[in-house]
């Protein structure tokens, strides 16, 4: 009898379940590839090799015939394939116009800068034209300012105005649906709740464009239609679904024992919804708020459309506002390959991979964190 | 210790009971929020079905946009309509076996508490926070600027074929971004299913393999179905990530190649509402074209609500 | 006394043992009662009075009713969909499924500890001081003084007191299920209903709940579900015999264990089904 064949007899078997266990590590292929790729791309600007100064070393035309094509392809920032397509007289042409460029831009002050260093990129500067020290995202023209602190605020202020209105009517609902609701009423709202989710961005988006815009402006009677606060509740709309999901789940899944205890005890059903059944479900709802976060810092074409993206530092919500993530979409398709906008608008998508990464790592901490001292081994 | 013995608490009526205020608050102001919400979706697609169904017409669903892209009377979302289905149905082929294999790996094969089941675990969810906007550039670095042109090095010489925004490309973005939905749902599905019939299968002498494809997944196909049917309507609306990989603001033909960029319904809906010259004017069409992306994503979302829906009940009886 | 006698509410009369013990005044009355999940019935046509300060044992084979009926007492039933229930029940004289009483009034004064321990995800202290919170003791040293006092009648104090700020499910399961009478009696309820309380225990945490039940008596009324025969036997002064949603026999503890009156319930006690 053939007791002891196992996986031998059955070579293709143990292909296939080979096969099954590579494929599964597609998902942390991804998640490093992401990261790598997005990287790579920005990864000039990180370690200072970019540079957008005007005033750079100029080579008479002539050197053409000394230079070695490397030397010639990186003078002239090309890549490979760019040098290899290019003739003798469209390189003469080029290496022209950088002579041209260089002697335009040196009447400015500021063209000698490389503002893709990190002191320009965060830190205020005195541009030409300017009173006093300042954050500018301007990347026009001739001298192409990156400061990227008026993103970061737009993208803080309208992922706050966000969770403000978004935090507390999925929580209430979450609330609602999970503890008070009849059974029968939880069985519809929660779909439907959840259909929200189901409206992609871009109609959200033109609904606060349309819409939205509008009623805020009559409501509250501010100067420009678009700015963080129509972005923000629009914004609002998809996180709502978001945050009610998973705090839904986590107050459903507490223990129907706790409840029991409470209502036993007398207390009445919102004083077991508040009192028990919160705090325990509290590492849920916490997570459900921090990804609600990540999902507002992330989101694109809501605040590309309603927000109004004016790159300004501003902290009233009634401004015009740039996000990260609109400034990415919005000039991306204007940038030239391997240049310093483009570089340094990937360096803005690895900012914003990192900030959803490590907020997704940290809601995890804190969950397991919490768990584990409410299971009684503190 | 209280040793006055049969001290019970004298009699109290229940009735005693005041008017429970903080109750009524409490419960008034999260019924509330619930009905603030539902009220809202309801804002949303009233005025949507209201004023795109006044455009709606079998001519605008069936017809391209050659003459004037913004005048409802003469464009059409046809090629929108096409292009939408495309990157989104290739991105089932793609996204769908690996997710239901990884699935497959979570759920039958790996130990629960391995430190590698955690690492599949938490990049699953990882991705699933990654920003829209990022994959965008993700699928522009790795799958346009890598992949691609290293295929056009290999394939065509100086060629720019596969090196640029194209179908697949946008296609294959998105079911990076997707798989995360249809690993989750397929996962929900096999664990619901009672050990005891995989254990009645090897009892038979089966092996696990084939307990796996003869009897786990076809239980486990209507949240297979689930999964796919969340993520091509999650895809469907998505346009973040097609931004730089495949969507065209305008293109003459229907794309036909893996390599061709196409018209996207929901990048329109962009497009007419930030690049028209005359928001009035476009009005009309920008409400159809919305009218047409969320009838398709928003039925999706229905049709995917009562599979599951029918496949809890159904796996509640089996238990 | 059986079934028979359904229109009259069962009553033991036998002074069997304690003569005291049926001199007690009836604290619930049920007449008629019957509860349908459903369509399925689940209890049918039970009357039963139990006595004020004693310990009624309810017995019978799985499905018989028994917890059922227990969860009638303090309207548990009410938080499962489908329940209907007909008949009445009396607590002092007092219809608690009338429309004017108060869940909350109900269960303040008949308190319940549940099959399974089930403190909340809180330290000790907080287990028991919500539930005095909750009906308005809010001073920290009266908190503090009926947490002790609590504790003390539960048998629990030695073993927790310098522990008492860390989380309740740090606690063995006897411990635990030690904390939610605690928890209980810190409300002063009239009446305990205790769903069997040991089931989930090893023998050792089982025979501290007898002891406890046994000092909780001078103080409450006190009516437990159990499984177990000889705990029945050992704890309680009147035991009533369910089966299939019928009240079969009730009487003294130590007639339903030495003379039953009815076949079943001797075959039952004496293990012959169940």
């Amino acid at each position: 009898m053939g007791l002891k064949r196992g996986h031998q007899a059955h070579p293709i078997e143990w292909l296939v379940e080979r096969g099954i266990f590579l494929v599964a590590t597609t998902a942390i292929l991804m998640v490093f590839l992401i990261f790598v790729f997005v990287a790579r791309e920005a990864l000039p600007v990180f370690l200072g090799q970019t540079n957008s100064s005007l005033v750079q070393e100029v080579l008479p035309v002539e050197k053409m015939n000394t230079l070695t094509p490397v030397e010639l392809q990186k003078y002239l920032g090309l890549s490979a394939k760019q040098y290899r397509e290019l003739d003798r007289e469209s390189i003469r042409a080029l290496m022209e116009v950088k002579i041209e460029g260089a002697t335009e831009a040196s009447h400015d002050k500021d063209a000698g800068l490389n503002t893709t260093a990190w002191r320009y990129l965060i830190g205020p500067h005195q541009w030409t034209g300017y009173e006093r020290p300042a954050y500018i995202w301007q990347p026009v023209s001739q001298i192409h300012k990156y400061n990227i602190v008026p993103l970061l605020i737009g993208s803080l202020k309208v992922t706050l105005v966000a969770l403000l209105f978004s935090v507390p009517l999925a929580l209430g609902a979450a609330i609602y649906v999970s503890q008070l609701a009849s059974t029968r009423a939880r069985e519809w709202l929660k779909p439907s709740i959840e259909l929200l989710a189901g409206i992609p961005s871009v109609v959200l988006g033109f609904f606060a464009l349309l819409v939205l815009a509008t009623l805020l402006q009559k409501l509250f009677g501010y100067q420009g239609r678009l700015n963080a606060l129509v972005a923000g509740v629009a914004l609002g709309l998809a996180v709502i679904p978001v945050v009610f999901s998973i705090a839904e789940d986590a107050l459903s899944s507490v223990p129907r024992s706790y409840t029991q205890a409470a209502l036993a005890l007398g207390s009445s059903r919102w004083q077991t919804a508040w009192q028990i059944v919160l705090p325990a479900a509290l590492p849920g709802v916490f997570a459900a708020v921090v990804l609600g976060f990540g999902r507002a810092m992330g989101e694109t074409m809501v605040v590309l459309m309603a927000s109004g993206n004016a790159s300004i530092v501003s902290g009233s919500i009634f401004d015009s506002t740039r996000t990260i993530t609109a400034t990415i979409a919005a000039e991306l398709a204007e940038t030239v390959f391997g240049g310093h906008h483009y570089r340094v608008l990937f360096m803005l998508g690895t900012l914003l991979f990192i900030i959803t990464f490590v907020s997704n790592l940290a809601a995890g901490q804190v969950i397991t964190h919490l768990k584990s001292r409410m299971e009684g081994k503190r | 210790m209280s040793a006055t013995a049969s001290t019970a608490p004298a009699l109290r009526p229940f009735r005693s009971r005041r008017f429970d205020l903080a109750s009524f608050v409490f419960s008034g102001l999260t019924g509330l929020a619930t009905f603030l919400i539902i009220a809202i979706l309801l804002v949303i697609l009233g005025n949507v079905i209201y004023s795109g169904g006044a455009s709606l017409s079998w001519r605008f669903i069936t017809s391209g946009t050659e003459s004037d892209m913004f005048d409802v009377r003469k464009a059409g979302v046809l090629p929108m309509i096409i292009g939408t289905t495309a990157r989104v149905l290739l991105m089932t082929i793609f996204v769908l076996p690996v997710g239901v294999i990884t699935a497959i790996y979570l759920t039958e094969y790996a130990a629960s508490t391995s430190r590698f089941t955690r690492v599949i675990r938490s990049a699953i969810n990882n991705l699933a926070g990654v920003p829209s906007i990022v994959f965008g550039l993700f699928g522009l670095g790795f799958f346009i600027n890598f992949i691609g042109q290293h295929l056009d090095g290999v394939l065509h010489g100086t060629d720019t074929v596969w090196g640029k925004p194209a179908l697949v490309w946008a296609s294959l973005t998105l079911a990076v971004m997707t798989l995360p939905v249809v690993v989750v749902a397929t996962e929900e599905s096999l664990r619901a299913i009672p050990s005891g019939l995989r254990e009645a299968s090897l009892a038979l002498g089966a092996t696990k393999l084939q307990t796996i494809a003869k009897i786990v997944l076809p239980q486990a196909l209507p949240g297979i179905l689930t999964g796919a049917i969340l993520a091509i309507s999650r895809a469907a609306g998505e346009v973040a990530p097609i931004l730089f990989t495949g969507a065209a603001y305008y293109m003459a033909d229907l794309p036909t190649r893996l390599s061709d960029q196409f018209m996207d319904l929901g990048y329109h809906v962009f497009i007419l509402s930030t690049q028209s010259p005359d928001i009035e004017k476009t009005r009309p069409i920008l409400y159809a074209t919305v009218l047409v992306l969320l009838l398709l994503t928003i039925a999706l979302n229905v049709v995917a609500i009562f599979v599951r829906a029918r496949m809890r009940r159904n796996l509640r009886m089996l238990q | 006394m059986t079934e028979k006698s359904s229109p009259q509410i069962a009553l033991p009369k036998v002074a069997a043992t304690s003569g005291a013990a049926d001199a007690a005044p009836v604290i619930i009355k049920v007449r008629e009662l019957s509860l349908f999940y459903g369509a399925a019935q689940a209890l049918n046509q039970i009357s039963i009075a139990i006595r004020k300060n004693l310990v009624t044992a309810f017995i019978g084979p799985s499905g018989c009713g028994k917890s059922t009926l227990l969860r009638c007492f303090n309207r548990m039933n009410d938080l499962i969909d489908n329940v209907r229930i007909e008949g009445q029940v009396e607590i002092n004289g007092e219809d608690i499924y009338s429309k004017e009483v108060h869940l909350i009034e109900l269960r303040k004064q008949v308190g319940m500890v549940f099959q399974r321990s089930n403190p909340f995800p809180k330290s000790i202290f907080e287990n028991i001081a919500y539930a005095l919170r909750l009906h308005g003791t809010t001073r920290r040293a009266e908190l503090e003084e009926i947490v002790e006092r609590s504790l003390r009648q539960a048998a629990l104090w030695d073993e927790v007191k310098d522990r008492l700020h860390t989380s309740a499910l740090g606690l063995s399961g006897g411990q635990q299920q030690r904390l939610c009478i605690a928890r209980a009696i810190a409300i002063r309820p009239e009446i305990i209903l205790m769903d069997e309380p040991a089931s989930a225990l090893d023998p050792l945490a089982t025979a501290r709940i007898e002891e406890l039940i046994l000092e909780l008596k001078r103080d409450f009324t006190i009516v437990i579900v159990t499984h177990n025969m000889q705990q029945a036997a050992r704890i309680s002064d009147h035991t009533a015999f369910f089966y299939l949603g019928r009240l079969v026999e009730y009487d003294a503890t130590t007639k339903i264990f030495t003379h039953p009156a009815v076949k079943q319930t001797e075959d039952y006690v004496t293990g012959r089904f169940g």
